[in-house]
Formats: structure tokens, sequence, C-alpha cells
């Protein structure tokens, strides 16, 4: 180090300013490291409570008995059709026998990107219920997506791959069973193929994705 | 104490962050569509606004001024990030709902803004005053905006109030027209740019009166002076 403020080109007149700059990006540094340190255990209870609020609703009250949102896999877009991202698998058992499993689904097709799904489906292949958990949909058209604005999403609740059968996963505009989201078409298409996508995905895997060990490194 | 009435008045009125500087115009439009979401992103902007002007003032004689813009930003940034944190601890579901916009206060120029101009130059409680003062102004800017929308496109007031004071508050939220009636383009990017249109051009009106009143009142008194 040079310490000769006249001589060399890294004078003192350069260095004190760097090295405050330093001294105060770790102090911001520690500062956060304390905050994560103080907070981390709270954050985790919290993100688990809240996923575990959406899974309930897909779950049967009482009929499963291990903790579904640590019972996960992650399926990759080469498995799952529709997503190109890794998506988790929750998996509620009862005695280890398997109860329903709760597949995250993204459709890429929506009116304005791609809409997140959580699709409960029971080990005998009917659908226990349909979320959306992330959209950009229109509001007050294809927001109508979420339970919390319209019923729709219910529609789907009980149904299975052979009821109605593939060919009629469509809109009623374009021949098949479902009502569409009026003024929301594409979103309720979009939505439509991604619940009969995997279903179909179910139908074929269904032992695979039981039988899988756990990835621990997804919560 | 007169310093502090200033401060205050500046903040809250006459050079208020988002009717007057136009600051933070940005996360303003965005989340002003409810009262409680306005009312949240107020308060964690306000905290971020506090703490940076009153850590700024305290170590102004160490800040190298040509480096002050980088060295603001890091104070900033780890600010906001420790607040991000708490409000991912202690209000989760409001962290979601807000979503991106907590850590976007890092951009908000406000803060940087006041860093700049008052704190810098400034000891630290009239500094600090001064974060409340301006945070308190752009907090009631986001809160009246958001209120006016929530009635008008959602017609209800107080949504989501359980996000912020807790499952009991759940029982506040009013609904105003019922049947989900609202004028949904109030909800939407154009309707928030109209509203703050709206609320500008009132202060201004307001302001206007104020000055006028004071003319004439400058011109009585300069009238009886010569009379008299």
């Amino acid at each position: 180090m040079d310490t000769e403020p006249s001589k060399g080109f890294p004078s003192m007149r350069l260095l004190v300013p760097v090295v405050s700059l330093v001294l105060l990006a770790a102090l911001g540094a520690a500062l956060i490291a304390a905050t994560d340190q103080l907070t981390r255990k709270r954050v985790a209870e919290n993100e688990a409570a809240q996923i575990m609020k959406v899974l309930d609703a897909l779950l049967p009250e009482g009929g499963y008995d291990n903790s579904p949102h640590l019972d996960v896999i992650r399926l990759t877009g080469a498995e799952l059709p529709a997503s190109n991202a890794a998506v988790p698998v929750y998996r509620a058992r009862r005695a280890g026998a398997p109860v329903t499993a709760i597949l995250t689904v993204i459709a890429p097709d929506g009116y304005v990107g791609s809409i997140r799904l959580l699709v409960g489906i029971r080990v005998d292949g009917t659908i226990s219920g349909v979320r959306a958990l992330e959209h950009r949909e229109t509001p007050g058209l294809g927001d109508n997506i979420e339970l919390g604005r319209s019923d729709w999403i219910r529609l789907f609740d009980g149904r299975s791959i052979e009821d109605p059968a593939p060919a009629a996963w469509l809109t009623r505009r374009d021949g098949g069973d479902f009502d569409q989201i009026s003024g929301a078409t594409v979103t309720s298409r979009a939505v439509i193929a991604a619940v009969r996508d995997s279903l179909i995905y179910f139908a074929e895997n269904r032992d695979l994705l039981f039988s899988e060990p756990v990835d621990l490194e997804v919560r | 104490m007169n310093e502090f009435r200033q401060i205050f008045l500046d903040g809250l009125w006459r050079n208020n962050p988002g009717l007057t500087q136009m600051l933070g115009i940005c996360p303003l439009l965005a989340v002003s569509n409810t009262l409680i979401n306005g009312l949240s992103l107020g308060i964690a902007t306000s905290l971020v606004l506090i703490a940076t002007s009153a850590l700024v003032s305290l170590t102004r004689r160490w800040l190298f001024f040509e480096l002050r813009l980088p060295m603001f930003v890091l104070i900033i940034a780890s600010l906001v990030t420790v607040v991000e944190l708490l409000f991912q601890a202690f209000f989760y579901e409001l962290y979601l709902g807000l979503g991106i916009f907590v850590p976007l206060i890092v951009t908000n120029c406000l803060i940087l803004g006041r860093a700049e101009v008052f704190a810098s130059h400034r000891a630290w409680l009239p500094s600090a005053a001064d974060g409340l003062a301006q945070g308190a102004g752009f907090t009631l800017v986001l809160v009246v905006l958001g209120g006016l929308r929530e009635i008008i496109g959602r017609g209800s007031l107080l949504h989501g109030a359980d996000m912020l004071f807790g499952r009991g508050a759940a029982a506040l939220e009013i609904t105003i027209l019922p049947g989900n009636n609202g004028l949904l383009m109030v909800l939407l990017p154009p309707g928030a740019f109209l509203s703050l249109a709206l609320l500008v051009a009132l202060k201004n009106h307001l302001t206007g009166l104020q000055t006028a009143r004071q003319t004439s009142k400058a011109l009585l008194h300069a009238d009886a002076e010569a009379a008299g």
C-alpha cells in the first residue's frame, strides 16, 4: 500500500473515500444480517402458514395425517406440460397411503402472461379443487378466476379426465362443456386447458408422483 | 419551535411530496387502489424516510461530497431491506399484497431528495422531523387517493384492514355500494392518473384562493394605511 500522498497513483486522497464507502457497505450488510437473524424464524413460520392455508382448502378436513407442505417434490417443465419452471407438488397422505396430490400448474397463455394455479387431484383422479395462485389478468374480468371474486373456479370441483372426456375440456363457445367467464374467454381457455393437462399428467404418472422421495430443496 | 412548524407545514401541505413536489408518483399511483394498501406503503416509506434522514444528518460530517449519492443509496438500500424483512416477519399478508413496491422504496426519489436537500446540511432532529413530515404528507395523499379510488372503484372502504391491524379488524370494512358495483376504471391505471390529477387541481385551487385572500388583505391594509 502506498502511504505517501504525493507519489504513485492510488494516493490517500483516493483511498480514504473508497475505504469509507466499503465500510459503509459493510455496516449496512451487518445491519441487514442482524435483522435477518432476528426475523428468520418468524418469516419461515409465516411462509409455511401461508402455504398451508392455501393447501388446506384443497384437502379433506381431517382426511390426512402428514404435513403436505413438507411432503414436496419438484417437477420440471419436461415432465409437467405447459410449464418450463420447476414447480412444487404437495402430497397429502393418511397412514402412509396417498390421499391427494396438489400440483402447481402454470398456464402459459393467459391474457396477460402466465397464470399460476394449484390443482388438487384425489388419488381416484377426481379434482378436489383448483385455486389461482398468481396472475395478472384484467381486474373485473379475468381476475374472476380468484375464488374471492367469483365461484367460476369451482366448476372444476369433482371433475376428472373422463368427466367430461378430454375433447370436451373447452369453453362452451368453443363447443366444450365449461362456461367461460364473460369478457374473459382467453383467461378461461388458458385455465381449462391447464387443468385438463394436469389431469392427463396425473393419470399417466400417479404412482410415480406419490412414490418419489421428498425433495428437500423445495419448501 | 417555529422551525418545526415550518417543517410540518411544508411536508403536509405547502411542499407536499405527492401534490407539489410530484416525487414518488410511481408507487403512489400503483398502490393507491385501496385505503389500506396506500396506508401501509405510506407507513413503510415514512419509516425509511425518517431513518434515512436522521442517519444522513448524523454522518454528514464524514460523507464525501463527491461520493454522497452512492453513500445515500447505500444507506437507503440497507434500511429498505431491513423494513422489508420486518414486514415479512410481522405483516406477511401485506408484504404479499404490496409485492414489488416494498423493495422499490429504494428508488423513491423522495427519500434521496430529502437526504440531498435537507438532511445533508441540517442537525439530526430537524432532519428526522422533516422525514416524518414528508412521510406523513406522502402517506396522507396515498390514504386520500386510496380511499377515494376504493369507494368509487370497489364500493367499499377499509378492505383488508385485518392485514394491517390483525384478525379482529376485518369487521372494519364498510360496504358503500353493495354488490360489487364499483366503477372499474377508477381502479385501473388511467383512473389512478385522473384521480391524482383531480387532487392536484384541488390543491392548486385552494392554494390560489389562499394567495388571493392574502393579497386582497395586504391591499386593504395598504389602503387603510394610505388613508390613515
